[in-house]
């Protein structure tokens, strides 16, 4: 529990390596980049998940089921938007 | 065992979104991202799932299965309407954080007072205050984009706008560190609602004075705040993967709004306090020159004889759907023999990539679309730069009026054409209400109608055998 500067340190890395790898997508891909890192960011259905199915207070579990409703619909239309948008580039 | 299992999926999970984002840095591996980001989703989501605390099984399947049951009609969405659904998810993710905040809050108030460490107190506020502020926010910028009636699609601006704005968001900042240090105070249960409420205000105060032609840069600083929201979750949750995956998304919208803001030679600060609609009532061009207008016939054969043709798509293109025709006017002139060739400026409609999208949607292969930094040098050689209801971004007031609320900003050198072509709906200025010294320039013809229907007619001059 104590351990936030490891938490810290892990945020600090894992930004770094988010602004070295973003900078070098590709322009052409600036709407899909941003719908599939909102499917990424999506990655709060692992907080919902838990908040809703876990033995918590009924008001407590609607507040999970609605944020995990709200990331799964990110997860799968943010995905499926991405590879819907990436097939149409073609080279030529 | 299972906590080892969710250990190794979070590793996992990490390093497949990593290699997902990595391989966006070419169209040719792309969607090998996406295979990544789905399997690196399901490992998480699995993992959790299997942990012994999960019980509740039903709730889980249900609010999974109405996640699909929203989500795959959201991702069919027309393309031109990318922007408002990427709005909306913004909306989705900030809501997510705000609600498992709440959630998370009184589970502690139950829990006692041990959870509120400083840490993970300031986290909870922040979670909660970047998470209801990005789903106002960005549910507002989603109905601007999507026309709604009863959202004002104008920036809305009134005096002392800046001032309220910072003034509900210092409020909220204020309480909340209030909360940090007092959080067992028997006053946390009021304060807690009352900062999410400041924040819900705040997304929307946020949004009411911003206009079309800064959504770009302000759906890229929303995605950053939803990405940085899922971040806080993860130090609430004691969680790396949030954290790391939040990071991802956080330093992506960075990059994109700088990106945006460069483009646009503004600062952040000025996108967000200093509304496009307050500055735009000075300079006057000194001499009001007329418009000459060309015929299609005349258009085509301009077009037709030209060896190199610069197409310069902007937000009119989107709005009229004309991407289609584009598409055949590209056909009817590379089999001429004429090299067309699509130059994008970065802020082009209303999302970072919106052109491209577009243009590939009509199978326009990506080779022949060119960003403005390479096209400038070459467009004293172009013979024709056919603008599609762009405007702001071919205006040379950004090179030449100081003043202007352009000024400074990289154009597409359209006006150093040899000729001019320029597709406009109406004779009213654009967006931003600045007037354009290209369509009046010595070599510009204009051709006035609906984008679609203007090609459309360019098209048939094509293929009907007026021209060969």
């Amino acid at each position: 529990m104590n351990d936030y500067w490891s938490m810290l340190f892990v945020f600090v890395l894992a930004t770094f390596i988010g602004l070295g790898v973003i900078r070098r997508v590709s322009r052409l891909l600036y709407t899909p980049l941003m719908s599939l890192t909102n499917a990424i960011s999506a990655i709060a259905v692992v907080g919902s998940l838990a908040v809703a199915g876990a033995d918590h207070p009924t008001s407590i579990r609607i507040l999970g089921a609605v944020a995990l409703f709200a990331s799964m619909t990110n997860i799968v239309s943010g995905f499926l938007i991405t590879y819907r948008m990436l097939r149409m580039f073609k080279k030529q | 065992m299972t906590q080892a299992i969710a250990q190794f999926a979070a590793i996992a999970a990490t390093a497949l979104f990593i290699f997902a984002l990595n391989w966006m840095s070419d169209p040719k591996t792309a969607r090998r991202g996406v295979y990544a980001g789905v399997l690196g989703m399901a490992v998480a989501v699995l993992a959790t799932w299997v942990q012994p605390e999960i019980v509740h099984h039903g709730w889980v399947l249900a609010a999974i299965a109405a996640g699909f049951v929203v989500g795959v009609p959201l991702s069919r969405v027309p393309l031109t309407a990318v922007p408002q659904r990427t709005a909306l998810s913004h909306a989705f993710g900030g809501l997510a954080a705000g609600l498992v905040g709440a959630a998370e809050f009184s589970l502690w108030l139950r829990e006692g007072p041990g959870q509120f460490t400083t840490f993970r107190t300031s986290a909870l506020v922040v979670e909660v205050i970047l998470g209801f502020l990005t789903f106002t926010g960005s549910l507002m910028a989603a109905g601007k984009l999507q026309e709604v009636r009863w959202i004002p699609q104008r920036p809305v601006t009134y005096p002392g706008q800046n001032f309220v704005n910072l003034g509900v968001l210092g409020a909220a900042v204020v309480l909340g560190v209030l909360l940090v240090l007092h959080p067992t105070a028997p006053s946390a249960r009021t304060v807690f609602p009352v900062i999410m409420g400041l924040a819900t205000l705040f997304g929307v105060l946020l949004i009411i004075p911003i206009g079309g032609a800064d959504m770009p840069t302000v759906i890229s600083i929303l995605n950053a705040y939803a990405g940085l929201s899922a971040v806080a979750m993860g130090f609430v949750l004691d969680n790396r993967l949030l954290v790391t995956a939040g990071a991802l998304d956080g330093s992506s919208g960075l990059i994109l709004s700088i990106i945006m803001c460069r483009a646009m030679n503004r600062s952040f600060t000025n996108v967000l306090f200093g509304a496009f609609g307050t500055v735009q009532k000075t300079k006057v061009i000194a001499e009001q020159k007329e418009w000459k207008q060309e015929s299609i016939e005349g258009a085509a054969q301009l077009l037709e004889q030209a060896r190199l043709v610069v197409i310069i798509p902007g937000y009119g293109m989107a709005v009229a759907q004309a991407q289609h025709k584009v598409r055949e006017l590209y056909d009817q002139l590379t089999k001429r023999g004429v090299e067309v060739r699509f130059a994008i400026h970065p802020v082009a409609g209303r999302m970072p990539g919106h052109m491209n999208v577009l243009l590939a949607e009509a199978n326009i292969p990506y080779s022949a679309l060119v960003e403005m930094e390479e096209i400038n040098p070459e467009m004293p050689q172009c013979d024709v730069a056919l603008v599609i209801g762009a405007n702001d971004v071919v205006n040379p007031a950004a090179r030449t009026v100081e003043g202007s609320p352009i000024y400074g900003m990289p154009i597409i050198d359209a006006d150093k054409a040899k000729t001019v072509l320029a597709i406009k709906r109406s004779k009213n200025p654009g967006f931003a209400g600045i007037d354009n010294a290209l369509y009046v320039q010595d070599n510009t013809w204009m051709l006035f109608g609906d984008a679609k229907a203007v090609i459309g007619d360019l098209v048939k001059q094509f293929s009907s055998g007026g021209l060969h």
